[in-house]
């Protein structure tokens, strides 16, 4: 907390309180900055194919940061980034494999979409819609034999809770009391598609009820509730009371993808959006609570000097090596 | 191949059906690797739906479990649990039950080692069972193993004999490979047989010649070689000295082996249950052309027609080839 105190020029401690708004407002900005930077590298060419922005997102990731156990597992979709930096993942090894280079997080291997850290507790992205949640499932399977009290955390967005895979999943996990912890980001679009017209009752959070297991709808855009919730949930699953469903009230402030010309947005809702997006409602609190807005504008600095750094380092490393494109397919 | 030491001295004969000795590499894996699970639908406390994995609930307890009808969950907690350490021997009823979760198996399973350079490895093996019986419906009678041997990074094994059955599951189990392993419920209580339990871990891939002749080879596998087997015998009735070579591994696949056999007799017949187009003779043939091996008559492949499966025995009996059809097709490659 000290570097962050530091930043915005503090000379005596700050309250508990105000030091996480900061520096959860420190974190959002990284990705952000990443995200941001990111799209620049897919306008100009520098990174290819499909690519999915977490901005407007970032809150549950920047909430989660901390509430892994070392032996935690945590599954997440293709609008991964967030999570990945938050996980610890160098931001320089995530351009990297964005980038297509030898130094990236899987040597190249994975991409925008489809990239894992094991190490970090990160256990991948997926780029197929709902496929992590039954994944996570055997990760707190694992656990029950493996003498940690792993709990699995598996995050998909709106439209994955019309997936078989999911329903089975949480079916799964409440017949077997598993320690899951499903986390549904809704940012109310089905990718392009509302969700609201394609499901009969737009509050997904009432599902858990049907599998026997808790659920809540709250906001997902301020990292002090979701962390408060979501380590409520991880407790409860340590502690043997199975699985609970989350579903966090979010909105995406760009495309489904880069390239999407958003045709399907409602005039007002993004201006809307942005009122309450996780950089507003951590700047509100924070000048609530007597930080200068110069303060705060060094803290996105400082992020945005993190990820110039980290682009420039990855941008100079050398291309995946075309001669390893066939290992380790089999042991 | 996790380090485990195997006391070959261990070794017993016994009198086991195919079903048994599936049930009794499952119980030796249980036992020699702690890090297995083993679990399906109906598989624990009803023993399975064909009786293979009775008792094993009993004796393991906790390891050996039943899960919902969930195709999805049950594949894809193995890709997750294997993930973290574990070492799922998860059952999926019927192959044909399967494509509900295909993602698990094309988009997951096959992907871990891949994707995390060999650091993460994903050991699952999938129990299944396919193949004709009369009066099964389409969706309970096709023999679909072309679709994942498609999958690079899928190891794919179908074992004829009960020692096979009992050898190659514990070789599967300890593979480091995620693999599926096609067992066949006609063969499961086709009689007993002798079989030797406790032998050696094998590696992957060997085939087994189970009839030697210098005029034309059958490559065969899965229940199709008991029907390569008996034309043999009519074969040799006739003057015609026909080799058999079964591979219960299909992938990995010993080609070399097949090039080598070719290479001598230069009439080859490829035969199988699954269905011709896009099946794995197609594989099979393609690999010996593209050798360059010398042939004396083109390659022939024996399959059921590209036709749907009925279930009515005597419209079934006129699609699955037999002895009869294999037999057709290495006269037809004589002089």
């Amino acid at each position: 907390m000290t570097s962050v105190e530091n930043l915005v020029g503090v000379e005596s401690s700050l309250d508990t309180d105000t030091a996480q708004d900061l520096e959860d407002l420190h974190d959002v900005w990284l990705i952000r900055a990443f995200e941001e930077k990111v799209r620049e590298l897919r306008v100009a060419g520098d990174v290819v194919g499909s690519v999915h922005l977490c901005i407007g997102q970032e809150a549950t990731p920047v909430a989660i940061k901390r509430l892994l156990g070392p032996d935690d597992a945590l599954f997440v979709t293709y609008r991964g980034h967030g999570y990945g930096l938050m996980r610890g993942i160098e931001p320089t090894a995530m351009f990297a494999e964005l980038l297509g280079r030898a130094t990236g997080v899987n040597s190249g291997r994975g991409g925008s979409a489809y990239f894992i850290a094991p190490e970090h507790r990160f256990f991948g992205e997926n780029s197929i819609v709902g496929a992590g949640a039954p994944i996570a499932c055997g990760a707190a399977l694992a656990g029950r034999f493996d003498g940690t009290d792993r709990v699995a955390i598996t995050v998909f967005g709106d439209g994955a809770m019309n997936q078989g895979s999911v329903h089975e999943a949480m079916n799964f996990a409440a017949a077997m009391k598993l320690p899951v912890v499903f986390l549904c980001e809704n940012n109310s679009y089905s990718e392009m598609t509302p969700i609201a017209d394609m499901v009969g009752d737009p509050n997904l959070f009432r599902r858990a009820a049907s599998y026997g297991m808790p659920g809540e709808r709250i906001d997902g855009n301020d990292p002090a509730t979701l962390r408060a919730r979501i380590s409520d949930a991880i407790a409860a699953a340590r502690e043997g009371g199975g699985p609970t469903l989350l579903e966090l009230m979010t909105a995406r402030l760009v495309g489904h993808y880069i390239g999407d010309a958003e045709q399907y947005r409602i005039p007002g809702e993004l201006d809307r959006a942005h009122e309450t997006e996780p950089v507003a409602v951590l700047t509100r609190r924070l000048i609530d609570a007597g930080c200068s807005r110069e303060a705060l504008d060094r803290v996105e600095s400082a992020a945005r000097e993190e990820i110039s750094a980290a682009v420039a380092t990855a941008l100079v490393a050398p291309l995946a090596d075309p001669a390893t494109a066939k290992d380790h397919v089999y042991a | 191949m996790p380090d485990t030491v195997v006391d070959t001295s261990a070794a017993e004969q016994v009198q086991l059906t195919y079903a048994g000795a599936v049930n009794a590499a499952l119980e030796r894996c249980l036992k020699e690797l702690p890090e297995t699970l083993l679990y399906g639908e109906d598989i624990a406390k009803p023993g399975g739906v064909f009786g293979v994995t009775r008792g094993l609930r009993k004796k393991f307890g906790d390891r050996v479990f039943d899960t919902p009808i969930s195709e999805s969950a049950i594949l894809g907690s193995a890709v997750g649990a294997a993930m973290l350490g574990r070492r799922p021997i998860v059952e999926i009823m019927w192959l044909d039950f399967s494509f509900v979760a295909f993602d698990q198996v094309v988009n997951q399973l096959s992907n871990v080692r891949y994707l995390n350079e060999g650091k993460l490895q994903a050991p699952v093996v999938i129990r299944t069972q396919q193949g004709s019986q009369p009066g099964a419906c389409a969706q309970h009678s096709q023999s679909m193993e072309a679709l994942f041997l498609h999958i690079p990074g899928i190891r794919v094994c179908m074992p004829w004999t009960a020692q096979d059955a009992y050898d190659l599951l514990v070789a599967a189990v300890h593979a480091d490979d995620p693999v599926l392993f096609i067992e066949n419920r006609n063969l499961y209580n086709a009689g007993k047989q002798t079989i030797e339990l406790g032998g050696p871990v094998q590696r992957p891939g060997q085939l087994r010649e189970r009839r030697s002749g210098g005029d034309v080879t059958v490559v065969t596998w899965g229940a199709m070689t008991r029907c390569a087997l008996e034309a043999a015998d009519l074969l040799a009735a006739e003057g015609v000295s026909v080799e058999v070579l079964e591979t219960p591994w299909l992938n990995p696949l010993d080609t070399e082996t097949i090039l080598a056999h070719v290479a001598r007799t230069r009439r080859v017949v490829v035969a199988h249950e699954a269905n011709v187009t896009g099946g794995f003779g197609a594989e099979v043939v393609a690999r010996i052309v593209e050798s360059g091996v010398a042939l004396a008559a083109p390659p022939k492949r024996v399959g059921t027609p590209d036709s749907r499966i009925p279930a009515a025995p005597s419209l079934l009996g006129a699609l699955i080839p037999d002895a009869d059809r294999i037999s057709a097709a290495i006269r037809s490659l004589l002089p």
